[in-house]
């Protein structure tokens, strides 16, 4: 019989793999269940509605404007009929914060965990991580990222359906080119926290990257499993975004064939 | 923005030669050639008849092609313009873990489709010129001018003296030819049968000698080319449509069988026998991708322990596959994407002969014409195999 050994224990990880994890409080309002940056969230949505209920196709009219009402009511009261059926509140999150270890509690959002091999040191891709706001040129979820000292950060960031995602960010760990783990600051629009390890290989086989990143998605779980179905999930995201890094930090550019020529398209 | 001529793909039996902008510089690492020959390839008619999937109107064909730089991106610092070089048809990155290895046509960086490559076949392959949308989309050299990626590890630079045909199959069929051979492991004393005498199964006779096999038997149904194999190959042959290939073989090496198969014909064989017409009602109304008829009688036929090399082209998933006969016999199989840029070089001093006669190519070509006559020349490569073995294009601008 064949004895399968273990891989080593990613425990000797200075830190959890999974950066996040806190308990939740109930010190919210009976009537507000809503948190803070989910009713930013609903109030954009609502508002994108109430456009397209007034704008748009006359078909979706009825619906949009329908839609919007409750959205905007959600984002304005804070409180939400749905969740109060349910017996859901996310309000908590507001008030958990204040000296709290992370953004996103555990048991919940949504957890993301991909790994890419690249041909550099764990040096260069620990400086290439540093350097935050060199990040979107190389993944195509972020707009912008803004650095503004001590460790913090302003991030844009392109969400389902094109929703523009703002949020403010932390790198509150790092061992030296071995690790970094951040987390998002309270009253973004998302809530998340993430990690990225660096760990060289042997044989010159290059430096294995490991990025966890957790995430509070607006709309919640569900709305993350439909995104995932139609093929525009967090997952893919972040795989696709360490296959550009990886072809920027191997050869220099990622490849493309975006603007070549080509005959006529029907 | 000026225009040039480019054969364009606009569906499965139909390709258009169409006015289109030129190229440009998209990364740091590209370059710009200005094509003096390119050629049509027997892959180009599995695009050609609808065989290989996401192929989109409009899509630039040929990935054979050579031609003078004309322009360098600012990263690219071995070439000027100016420079006359052959490109390989595999785009490689030349960095990552396989370029590094040596397995150029299995770069993990070259195909910005690698997701959709990924979904079907596991991981991602490089990209190709003009070969599908699964394969990166690049546009092909079957045009005057052409963008190159990676130009500073793929270009490799013709020494004066040499003429376009002579150095033109280095970017495919040559060096493929060579890694078929050279991925059966020949021993001095064996033979080697060789599945199609299209344009790679005649050079991989070549290469075979080459390499220290004693005999080659060469395997096809068009007299044409068998004569081919004959004259400037020196291979035994057998026609598939008089004679029973298996028992002949047998009898030709003894009850042993030939130790190396390469079957050089790939997905679209053609056959007479029950499982060939079987292959052919199936991929005809898409039940199955690939009509295997070739691959299925090289595993029948070849000695145990013997080799299998496959240079043919497959695609999607295989129907009747005789693995039992390949694991009773005990078979090595080695298939793959040609890595064109590891035999550049040894093949080119070999076409350049130093001291004694070079190798010349050219005898495989059957055909020159113009961008223009592309459409006539894809439907003659594709329908009539006894007089066109090879056609070259030569873009019209080019001196």
């Amino acid at each position: 019989m064949s004895h399968i050994e273990s891989p080593p224990s990613t425990s000797r990880h200075p830190i959890p793999m999974d950066a996040s994890g806190f308990e939740p409080a109930s010190r919210c309002s009976r009537r507000v269940n809503v948190s803070h940056s989910e009713r930013n969230v609903s109030r954009i949505a609502g508002a994108a509605l109430l456009l397209n209920g007034l704008c748009g196709p006359r078909s979706t009219r009825p619906l949009s404007l329908l839609s919007a009402a409750g959205l905007l009511y959600r984002g304005a009261t804070g409180h939400c009929h749905g969740y109060e059926a349910l017996g859901i509140s996310t309000a908590w999150k507001d008030h958990a914060d204040e000296g709290a270890a992370a953004a996103v509690p555990a048991q919940h959002g949504v957890k993301v965990h991909e790994s890419v091999v690249i041909q550099r040191s764990p040096e260069d891709l620990f400086q290439f991580w540093k350097n935050l706001e060199g990040l979107p040129a190389a993944m195509r979820h972020l707009e912008s990222v803004t650095e503004s000292g001590a460790g913090k950060s302003h991030w844009v960031a392109r969400g389902p359906m094109g929703i523009k995602l703002e949020w403010d960010a932390e790198i509150f760990t790092e061992g030296d080119h071995e690790f970094i783990a951040w987390r998002s600051l309270p009253g973004g629009d998302v809530d998340t926290a993430g990690s990225v390890h660096f760990r060289p290989l042997p044989e010159n086989r290059g430096t294995l990257v490991e990025v966890v990143l957790k995430y509070d998605p607006p709309g919640g779980k569900w709305a993350a499993r439909l995104a995932s179905l139609l093929g525009v999930g967090a997952e893919r995201e972040i795989r696709e975004d360490l296959r550009r890094v990886k072809a920027l930090l191997e050869a220099g550019a990622p490849p493309t064939v975006n603007g070549q020529t080509h005959g006529r398209r029907p | 923005m000026s225009s040039m001529m480019a054969v364009c793909y606009r569906g499965a039996g139909r390709v258009d030669v169409e006015d289109v902008p030129r190229p440009t510089i998209l990364n740091p690492r590209d370059a710009i050639i200005q094509v003096t020959a390119t050629a049509l390839c027997g892959s180009d008619l599995h695009l050609f008849n609808g065989f290989i999937p996401t192929m989109q109107p409009g899509d630039i064909l040929g990935h054979e092609f050579m031609g003078r730089v004309v322009e360098v991106g600012p990263e690219v610092r071995n070439l000027s313009p100016g420079d006359r070089v052959v490109v390989p048809f595999t785009i490689a990155c030349g960095r990552c873990f396989f370029c590094q290895r040596e397995m150029w046509s299995l770069c993990d960086n070259s195909n910005p489709n690698a997701a959709m490559a990924e979904k079907l076949y596991g991981y991602s392959s490089s990209g190709l010129f003009g070969y599908s949308h699964l394969f990166g989309g690049y546009a092909g050299g079957q045009a005057e001018y052409v963008r190159v990626p990676y130009a500073d590890v793929g270009p490799f630079k013709i020494p004066d003296g040499l003429g376009d045909e002579q150095v033109l199959f280095l970017t495919d069929i040559l060096p493929t030819a060579y890694m078929a051979a050279e991925n059966c492991g020949i021993q001095p004393g064996d033979t080697v049968a060789v599945w199609g005498c299209g344009p790679v199964g005649l050079l991989t006779i070549n290469c075979a000698f080459w390499l220290g096999a004693e005999r080659v038997i060469a395997i096809d149904h068009v007299p044409e080319r068998l004569e081919l194999a004959r004259r400037h190959g020196g291979a035994e042959t057998i026609n598939f449509e008089e004679a029973d290939v298996h028992e002949t073989l047998r009898a030709m090496t003894g009850g042993l069988g030939p130790d190396a198969c390469i079957d050089a014909v790939g997905l679209e064989s053609h056959g007479h026998s029950l499982d060939a017409m079987y292959d052919k009602v199936k991929t005809s109304v898409y039940l199955s991708t690939d009509r295997i008829h070739a691959l299925r009688q090289a595993i029948y036929c070849c000695r145990k322990g013997g080799t299998l090399s496959i240079p043919g082209v497959y695609g999607g998933f295989l129907d009747k596959l005789p693995l039992g006969a390949a694991f009773s016999k005990g078979l090595q199989l080695r298939m793959g994407q040609t890595h064109v840029h590891r035999y550049l070089e040894p093949l080119l001093k070999r076409i350049q002969g130093n001291g004694t006669p070079g190798f010349d190519p050219t005898y495989i070509i059957s055909h020159r014409f113009s961008l223009e006559e592309a459409p006539r020349a894809y439907e003659m490569f594709n329908t009539d195999k006894g007089h066109c073995t090879k056609v070259v294009f030569k873009p019209a601008q080019a001196v």
